[in-house]
């Protein structure tokens, strides 16, 4: 190991059995019934796999994942609260871990006392307390409620008190585990300034967020976990950049999967109609005909809808609909509407309505489609057959974005 | 871990253990009426419902019963106590145990220590007992302290080993609680020693509870020195019981966190 890391991990496993996470504790009596259960890898859920990674002393470091990803099972590990399961790890210096605020306090006793008793508990002399008690309170914020029983205290005062607590400690390696998250704005506040102190003096940073802002301004390095592994380690923006696109090729994923599922399911309820002509299959496509749940503001999207004729009809209308999540119409037209010359259906087929430019915002959208009579009536009307998600362009709001631009001109009384 | 680490750790968080002591102890009545007044009248009240029942109901004939009793009696819920709770220290300390690094032996620990004090404090009530029904004391009360050292190592050891046996098996804590009701009543508590069939009386020096309970005896009501003999047995099988008690609950204290 060389001398120059604050925190060293080398091949870092760690599993869970399956039964504690299940809550399933072995009891006199399981163990009576089946004492010598063997147990199989299929009892276990790997949550690190193999996780390297070393850490140079005065730097931050950001960790972000998906949930259940590792990133807290990691920190708790370097914390030295879980053990390894396989690997090393070593961290040097005084660690202090923000990852449970107010940890011990008692709620029947005053604010005062809780001080000493979560100092104490974090490591801190009575000595140390004393001299840093007025810094804490006053860092807390918490005036005259110091002497009131921490059980009348709202929960932002709870976790200032136990921040104010936990940063006293004056650590080497500062561990966060989405602290920043709570509390109001003035405290989010402070909780910067305070990181950035800790940063000036050269303290070594782990800190774990979903905040990809709050990340991108505080961490020297973003390290990207992805099933117990690390995915991508290095510069902020450009390792947010890579998680973005991983997370939205994931969502395409299992979108495209339900969409699947949905097709097979779509006899069931939110459908109306006699079903003369039956849609039999319904998917959103890019332009390359690939299938995917995810498409980009302003760019193309297809629709296609497989139909069957049970009885021969002479007036077919086909329609599309898109709803946002709250449910307001965006989007509707049909075939009639829009004068489409489809010529004669055939008793089988394949229809595609064709977006050159989806200008909704981002968001997620469910689509209805239909086919029905000329005059409205309903052969098969589904709802909310699919769904969508709209992705990039600029952070506007509203519903759609008209293709749009802006300018200026001087308005002078002598022009 | 080796023993004297563990201990050595303990000694050096004793700062942390006396502030969970204290936790434990103002915590326990805070907001009631009475508030650390519960601390003598929860012992005078348990008092009054033996002696009623076994000095009226169940007449036990002996001079100064109540005394005698209550002489065997405070240790005893000291120990009980500590068992009962300490049993679940692990399982129930929260994020002490999950979230905070945090010298896990502390915590069974300040369910031992805080019992003792609360019964320490109760001593006086004991002597004012005494001094009510002209029981004398003797010199030989200063044994007091190598009693007590006998009966806290015995207790520690004891509720550290099920505090570590009770996060992986959860029944531990009720098996206990039931099993302690038993051993009371084996206990030479309620009735004296003489109350036991003579063929049966050797029995006793295999139960350390009664050892420690006719310490307390000896050294406060019969004000006699203690019988030193299975007062040494009592504290080399506690050393014995520490040493499992240490190597188990060292080998698995790292996988605490994750089953609670």
């Amino acid at each position: 190991m060389s001398t120059a890391t604050a925190i060293e991990i080398a091949g870092l496993v760690k599993r869970f059995r399956r039964e504690m996470l299940r809550r399933d504790y072995t009891t006199w009596k399981s163990l009576l019934l089946r004492p010598f259960k063997r147990r199989t890898d299929a009892d276990y859920l790997t949550v690190l796999d193999g996780v390297d990674l070393s850490i140079e002393p005065g730097r931050t470091i950001a960790i972000i994942g998906q949930n259940g990803s590792g990133k807290s099972t990691l920190l708790k590990i370097l914390a030295g609260i879980y053990k390894a399961d396989q690997g090393t790890v070593t961290v040097k210096g005084r660690v202090s871990s923000l990852i449970e605020l107010g940890a011990g306090f008692h709620p029947e006793f005053s604010g005062r006392e809780n001080i000493y008793l979560n100092g104490t508990i974090l490591g801190l002399s009575k000595k140390e307390i004393a001299a840093r008690f007025d810094e804490i309170v006053a860092y807390s914020g918490l005036g005259d409620f110091i002497e009131a029983p921490v059980r009348t205290y709202s929960s932002g005062m709870y976790v200032r008190l136990g921040f104010a607590v936990a940063v006293n400690v004056d650590p080497d390696v500062l561990l966060v585990d989405e602290v920043l998250a709570v509390g109001d704005e003035a405290f989010a506040h402070k909780c910067e300034t305070k990181l950035n102190q800790f940063k000036a003096a050269g303290k070594t940073i782990v800190l774990v967020s979903h905040d990809l802002i709050s990340v991108k301004k505080f961490a020297d390095e973003v390290v990207w976990l992805d099933g117990g592994k690390v995915a991508a380690r290095g510069e902020a923006a450009q390792v947010i950049d890579i998680y973005r696109q991983g997370v939205a090729r994931r969502e395409d994923e299992t979108g495209r999967a339900q969409a699947e599922a949905r097709v097979a399911e779509l006899a069931a309820a939110r459908r109306w109609g006699q079903g003369e002509v039956e849609i039999t299959g319904v998917r959103l496509l890019d332009e390359a005909g690939q299938a995917h749940a995810v498409f980009t503001s302003g760019g193309p999207m297809n629709l296609e809808m497989d139909y069957l004729m049970r009885q021969p009809v002479d007036d077919l209308v086909f329609g599309v609909a898109l709803n946002n999540s709250a449910g307001v119409l965006c989007y509707g037209s049909n075939t009639a509407i829009d004068q489409a010359e489809l010529g004669q259906a055939p008793p089988k087929g394949t229809v595609r309505f064709a977006v050159q430019r989806l200008d909704l915002v981002p968001g997620t959208y469910t689509v209805d489609v239909a086919t029905h009579a000329g005059d409205g009536r309903a052969y098969d009307y589904l709802t909310q057959v699919a769904s969508l998600s709209v992705r990039g362009g600029p952070r506007d709001e509203g519903i759609w974005r008209p293709p749009h631009t802006w300018s200026l001109t001087a308005r002078g009384d002598k022009a | 871990m080796s023993i004297t680490g563990h201990l050595a750790e303990l000694a050096r968080h004793r700062a942390l253990l006396w502030a969970l002591v204290g936790r434990e102890l103002k915590g326990r009545y805070r907001g009631s009426l009475f508030g650390f007044l519960w601390t003598f009248l929860n012992p005078l009240m348990l008092l009054g419902v033996y002696a009623l029942v076994f000095s009226v109901y169940f007449r036990i004939d002996m001079e100064h019963y109540a005394v005698f009793m209550f002489t065997g009696l405070l240790p005893w819920v000291f120990f009980s106590s500590s068992i009962n709770e300490g049993a679940g220290a692990i399982t129930e300390g929260g994020s002490l145990v999950t979230k905070v690094m945090f010298p896990l032996q502390v915590l069974p620990a300040v369910k031992v220590m805080a019992n003792f004090v609360n019964y320490l404090l109760s001593l006086p009530i004991l002597f004012a007992f005494f001094l009510a029904d002209g029981v004398a004391f003797t010199w030989c009360i200063i044994a007091f302290v190598a009693v007590a050292a006998v009966h806290i190592l015995f207790t520690y050891s004891l509720v550290l080993l099920l505090s570590a046996a009770n996060v992986f098996l959860r029944d531990t804590k009720h098996v206990v609680g039931n099993l302690l009701t038993l051993w009371f009543f084996l206990t030479p508590i309620l009735y004296p020693l003489t109350q036991i069939p003579e063929g049966f009386r050797f029995l006793v020096q295999f139960n350390p509870a009664a050892v420690i309970t006719l310490a307390y005896h000896d050294l406060f009501f019969w004000g006699r020195w203690p019988a030193w003999g299975p007062l040494a047995g009592v504290a080399g099988l506690s050393l014995v019981l520490l040493v499992v008690a240490v190597v188990v609950f060292e080998h698995y204290k790292e996988y605490f966190a994750e089953k609670i």
